[in-house]
């Protein structure tokens, strides 16, 4: 299995670390051509008006849309917003997930925050009991899921902070920066 | 299920997000608007850039709260501003405006000549300069979440900033082969944390993230800081002293995701107006330097 991660701007070496743990290739996608060949994509945090505006310059939006059709895609927190359909503001969007986000909706940095989150599925898919830790910075909620979108999770308030549509993923918080690799291993199940 | 706010891991986190893009100097919410649309990954708040403090002369401080809350509302990627080093009750009032990064920035003049700021005691994370491995790993003792090698702020010349981003990445390349017993050693003449540079040995790079900064003027300049190894690039004067901000900021943004890539670099760089106009810091006397300034 080869899968990409859109190296655009963020923490896309954080994302390859993790998939080398898991033993599989990664590639870093910076231009249209690096999308061959690839079984999944990750979109990885970092400024998703950065990420959106070198996507459009470049000519990424229409091939990362059309890979999202066919192949799993995983956004994580700017990524999350990349992938929506609505930002609540005008910026570039990809509008493969039908969920509407909503930018730094906690707040500011100081407001940044670590939570363990209970997430059925990952538990279920991973055969593990534990509650998953998760980074959220200056993290955007997803306000609603429509269509065939489903909440993955939500913190303790009841906020939805993730999503999953088929083969599609959004994630407001960072299972890259930590060391666990479950929830890489659940997006590779759906590559698979 | 608790929420823990101000740990180092989201302190860290943020500049995680910041990695391979540009973080630029703007002093109106005009400016910080054009950063933002060409690509800015964060802005810098101001109230003079470095070749205009240069210039003026006087003691530099904190920028007035009400001009970095005006350059907030403007944008929403994340605004970061600068404190004296040592100046501890101005970072306090930058954090109690909610700005996303404070830099104890040696741009500013110093308000301790001995000692930073405990930069533990902050929920909001900071930013430091250096010049070596040393001082880089002395301010994260202190707290810092982020590094950036200082080069020469305001010249638009960029042999400072090469000089200490060589220095920092040649001394991690140095630790990365020593012997285990070498390291106390190592981390005496080094001036730094016995746990650092233990750490940044078993890493093989630098604990946090590490931008280059000080005297990038070009895009070219953007992509060889990139090329030799640093996270990404603080653009201070570079910007908004040429005749062109939006179309030379934009084509920074481009140059640093695409640093490895000559044809579009070669591209970006065409057509870009009056570069700022530069100063040689081989014929600055001594005195007119900032990067000496943190201890």
């Amino acid at each position: 299995m080869k899968i990409g991660v859109l190296a655009i701007q963020g923490d896309f070496a954080e994302h390859i670390a993790m998939l080398k743990r898991l033993n599989v290739e990664a590639v870093e996608v910076r231009l249209p051509e690096h999308l061959k060949g690839l079984d999944g994509l990750i979109i990885p945090g970092g400024e998703s008006t950065t990420i959106g505006k070198l996507a459009t310059d470049y000519g990424l939006m229409e091939p990362l849309r059309q890979f999202g059709q066919r192949h799993a895609v995983w956004g994580t927190c700017a990524g999350a917003i990349f992938m929506s359909k609505d930002a609540s503001r005008n910026q570039p969007l990809l509008n493969l997930m039908d969920i509407k986000v909503e930018r730094n909706a906690f707040g500011r940095q100081v407001d940044s925050f670590e939570a363990d989150l209970d997430i059925p599925e990952l538990k279920q898919v991973t055969g593990t009991k534990d509650a998953f830790h998760a980074v959220f910075i200056r993290a955007p909620i997803i306000e609603s899921v429509n269509g065939d979108a489903k909440i993955l999770a939500s913190v303790a308030d009841g906020r939805i902070v993730a999503a999953q549509q088929v083969h599609l993923l959004a994630t407001s918080f960072h299972p890259e920066l930590t060391n666990d690799t479950r929830f890489h291993e659940y997006f590779l199940s759906l590559a698979d | 299920m608790e929420q823990q706010t101000g740990t180092f891991a989201v302190k860290k986190g943020l500049a995680q997000m910041l990695k391979g893009g540009v973080i630029m100097d703007v002093v109106t919410p005009e400016h910080a608007k054009i950063a933002e649309d060409a690509g800015a990954c964060a802005v810098m708040a101001l109230e003079r850039v470095p070749a205009d403090i240069r210039a003026q002369g006087g003691v530099a401080r904190m920028s007035d709260p009400e001009l970095i809350l005006r350059i907030m509302d403007a944008v929403t990627i994340p605004v970061m501003a600068k404190c004296r080093i040592g100046h501890f009750v101005e970072a306090q009032i930058l954090e109690a405006i909610g700005v996303d990064y404070i830099d104890e920035s040696e741009v500013l003049t110093p308000a301790d000549e001995a000692n930073h700021i405990n930069k533990h005691l902050f929920k909001v994370p900071f930013v430091c300069g250096c010049r070596n491995l040393g001082e880089a790993l002395r301010r994260i003792g202190e707290g810092a979440a982020m590094i950036r090698t200082k080069g020469e702020a305001g010249t638009g010349d960029v042999v400072e900033a090469v000089r200490h981003a060589r220095t920092v990445l040649g001394d991690i390349r140095r630790l990365t082969t020593m012997a285990d017993e070498e390291l106390m050693a190592f981390a005496k003449e080094l001036g730094a944390p016995y746990e650092l540079v233990k750490e940044t040995k078993e890493l093989g790079r630098m604990p946090v993230v590490n931008f280059a900064a000080g005297g990038v003027a070009t895009p070219a300049d953007a992509a060889l800081m990139m090329q030799l190894g640093v996270d990404g690039v603080f653009v201070g004067s570079g910007i908004f002293k040429s005749g062109d901000p939006a179309k030379r900021a934009a084509a920074i943004v481009k140059a640093v995701t695409h640093y490895q890539d000559a044809s579009i670099l070669a591209e970006v760089s065409k057509n870009l107006g009056e570069p700022m106009v530069g100063r040689n810091v081989s014929q600055m006397p001594e005195a007119e330097k900032i990067a000496g300034r943190g201890w």
